[in-house]
């Protein structure tokens, strides 16, 4: 195993449980700078929950979550975990409906977040031309001044990715990017993550299967919690033990 | 910053609604003092003092809109800003009756001679001074939000907890100023003012300029709020409303927005309690009464909730309403009230703000639409992709 200090995010023998129910148990899991990693598994295995500890949403009952090998995440909140450098997408894409995409990108575009900061802001040349090139890499630009609830389903999924750029984390975790989406929209959506993973750290949150083939990561297959295998995507799917608990079902 | 803060608050609409209360406030003055009774135009002074309560409720409503149309925070103990406001305005008009009372004691207010007190409580000092107790009226409604909106806020209390809770803050000060001992007049309150600012209170004069005052700072009360819900952060604020946790995973401190909201909020209200005392003549813990609260969130619903005129409307008409029922038909008021929200609810979920856009909107969107699809749309289908499947996700292998 390598060291800490090397990891972008390093899960140490997490556990968590809901009232008894032990929804992560024993995980540990390492990304590194600019590395993609896929994690694929039955529903219930704690993809999701996985993500809520690591942006601060859940507190865990036992290990270590470090951040770019340093910071320990399991003490803070979620608006200081953002701000370190860790973008969310959500399963269910949740963009701000009743704002324009612009407004959207704006707002998560990497700025101060104070209140009088905030208050007071006026977009600058430099922020208009960055929210420009994020709309021209989503392809919103042309529906820049619609209000985000009139886009499809696929086009919020993209949305929210625009708005994880914005934010510039050094993590993106994104939880099921392509659901409804086209199957031309899924293949750029995995060259979009595919180019974002040059420069930072993606984990994706995947069912789809021939989504997961195009990202080329390395993958992890997660089942009651816990790893149950971890490799090319040709070596998982051939291991047993994920035929039995989650490829044949 | 500032300058281009206040540029982007005078949107339109706003110049608007401030251009006309500050034509208002130079109206209704002329109209009373310089018009003869009886001749078109005139203002009877019973009217200018209705209106100017009106003005001061329009105040109210507008604040707690900024908290509930564009925060998502329902606050149903709005009206206890509103009367610590008052309160400290009252305080003052009580110290500037000096031996004019019953009793005639220079220092002590007559309800504390009466109950044997035999010097001025600490809280009460400073209140001969108007400035003092103009700062108290803006300090004691912020203060009691900040560090309420503190804990509330950072425990995450939200939605229907957080409403009972502001209502229960509301009913414990209507319980602790109804007590005697508290030294704020028990039930009676403050009343039986003479001068403010050495003017008495009763004149026309004053009457009038106490309007002015409240149809400015009216005005001022929309600038504010639009500069807020025209920034950055108003946008946050709305994004709070409808995605709160979302708008904390893009590193926003949801709980300093809203205590920013609560805290502006209740400085209004308190301003608003501060011109509404005079005016009416008196103060007593009545105003604390939590059914006062909940008006105020039917004038904001009725006047349409999200807008910025929108609850100044609402509380006018609804107030015009209650007027008139109240004389007509007293003992049917409140079954009209609850109806009324009933109806909004159903029917206007917008308000009478989103009616008016619907009908006027409607015709006008007609007008400009072209009969072919937009270019986006048209892209869409150019693509091979009808954008009304996108909502139908696939079944995809291995879900």
């Amino acid at each position: 195993m390598s060291k800490v200090q090397d990891t972008m995010l390093y899960l140490n023998g997490v556990s968590v449980a809901f009232d008894g129910f032990r929804a992560i148990n024993n995980l540990s899991i390492i990304v590194r700078p600019t590395e993609m990693l896929a994690i694929i598994g039955p529903n219930g295995a704690g993809k999701t929950t996985m993500m809520d500890i690591i942006t601060g949403k859940t507190r865990p009952d036992a290990g270590e979550v470090m951040f770019d090998g340093r910071t320990d995440l399991t003490k803070l909140d979620e608006a200081t975990i953002a701000n370190l450098g860790i973008g969310r997408k959500f399963q269910k894409p949740t963009v701000f409906e009743s704002h324009t995409i612009w407004d959207n990108l704006e707002m998560a575009l990497k700025k101060p977040r104070g209140i009088f900061a905030t208050l007071f802001y006026t977009a600058s040349d430099d922020d208009v031309a960055r929210i420009t090139e994020i709309l021209e890499t989503v392809r919103l630009l042309h529906r820049k001044d619609e209000f985000a609830a009139n886009l499809s389903h696929g086009q919020k999924q993209w949305l929210e990715i625009g708005m994880l750029l914005a934010q510039d984390p050094k993590l993106l975790l994104v939880d099921e990017p392509v659901a409804g989406m086209t199957d031309s929209e899924t293949e750029e959506t995995a060259k979009l993550l595919r180019e974002i993973a040059q420069t930072r750290s993606v984990v994706v949150v995947e069912h789809d299967m021939s989504f997961v083939r195009e990202l080329g990561s390395r993958v992890v297959c997660l089942a009651e919690g816990a790893v149950l295998a971890e490799g090319t995507l040709d070596q998982v799917s051939a291991n047993p033990a994920v035929i039995e608990r989650y490829l044949g079902r | 910053m500032l300058t281009q803060a206040l540029f982007r608050a005078l949107d339109k609409k706003a110049v608007w609604v401030i251009g006309i209360f500050l034509a208002v406030a130079v109206y209704v003055p002329v109209a009373n003092l310089l018009i003869p009774p009886g001749q078109f135009g005139h203002v009877p002074t019973y009217l200018v003092s209705l209106l100017g309560k009106y003005l001061s409720y329009a105040i109210l409503a507008l604040a707690l809109d900024l908290v509930w149309g564009y925060c998502g925070i329902l606050s149903l103990g709005h009206s206890a800003f509103f009367a610590l406001g008052g309160y400290a305005m009252g305080m003052y008009l009580m110290r500037q009756i000096g031996t004019r009372g019953v009793y005639g004691n220079p220092t002590l207010p007559d309800f504390m001679v009466f109950l044997n007190w035999k010097e001025l409580p600490w809280y009460w000092l400073g209140f001969d001074n108007f400035w003092f107790a103009m700062a108290m009226v803006v300090v004691v409604p912020g203060l009691l939000a900040f560090i309420f909106g503190f804990f509330a806020f950072r425990s995450r209390v939200t939605g229907v907890y957080l409403s009972i809770i502001t209502q229960a803050m509301t009913f414990a000060l209507l319980l602790a100023f109804f007590r005697n001992d508290m030294g704020f007049g028990g039930n009676n309150g403050l009343t039986d003012f003479k001068d403010i600012l050495g003017a008495p209170v009763q004149a026309q004069t004053t009457r009038v300029i106490l309007f002015s005052s409240t149809a400015i700072a009216l005005a001022l009360s929309v600038l504010v709020c639009s500069m807020i819900v025209n920034s950055k952060l108003g946008k946050v604020m709305v994004a709070v409303r409808d995605a709160e946790s979302r708008t904390r995973f893009i590193g926003y401190r949801v709980e300093y927005v809203k205590l920013f909201a609560f805290t502006v909020s209740a400085i209004m209200a308190g301003i608003a309690g501060a011109l509404y005392v005079p005016q009416v003549g008196i103060i007593n813990p009545g105003e604390f009464e939590p059914g006062n609260s909940i008006e105020v969130v039917i004038w904001t619903a009725v006047g349409g909730r999200g807008t910025l005129i929108g609850p100044i409307i609402g509380a006018i008409v609804v107030n015009l309403g209650k007027s008139w029922f109240t004389s007509a038909l007293p003992e049917f008021w409140l079954f009209a009230l609850g109806a009324l929200f009933i109806f909004v609810t159903l029917f206007l979920p917008k308000g009478i703000v989103g009616l008016w856009k619907q009908v006027f909107g409607a015709r006008r969107k007609k007008v400009e639409e072209p009969a072919t699809p937009s270019p986006a749309q048209s892209a869409d289908i150019e693509r091979g992709e009808d954008p009304s499947t996108f909502d139908n996700p696939q079944p995809r292998p291995a879900e």
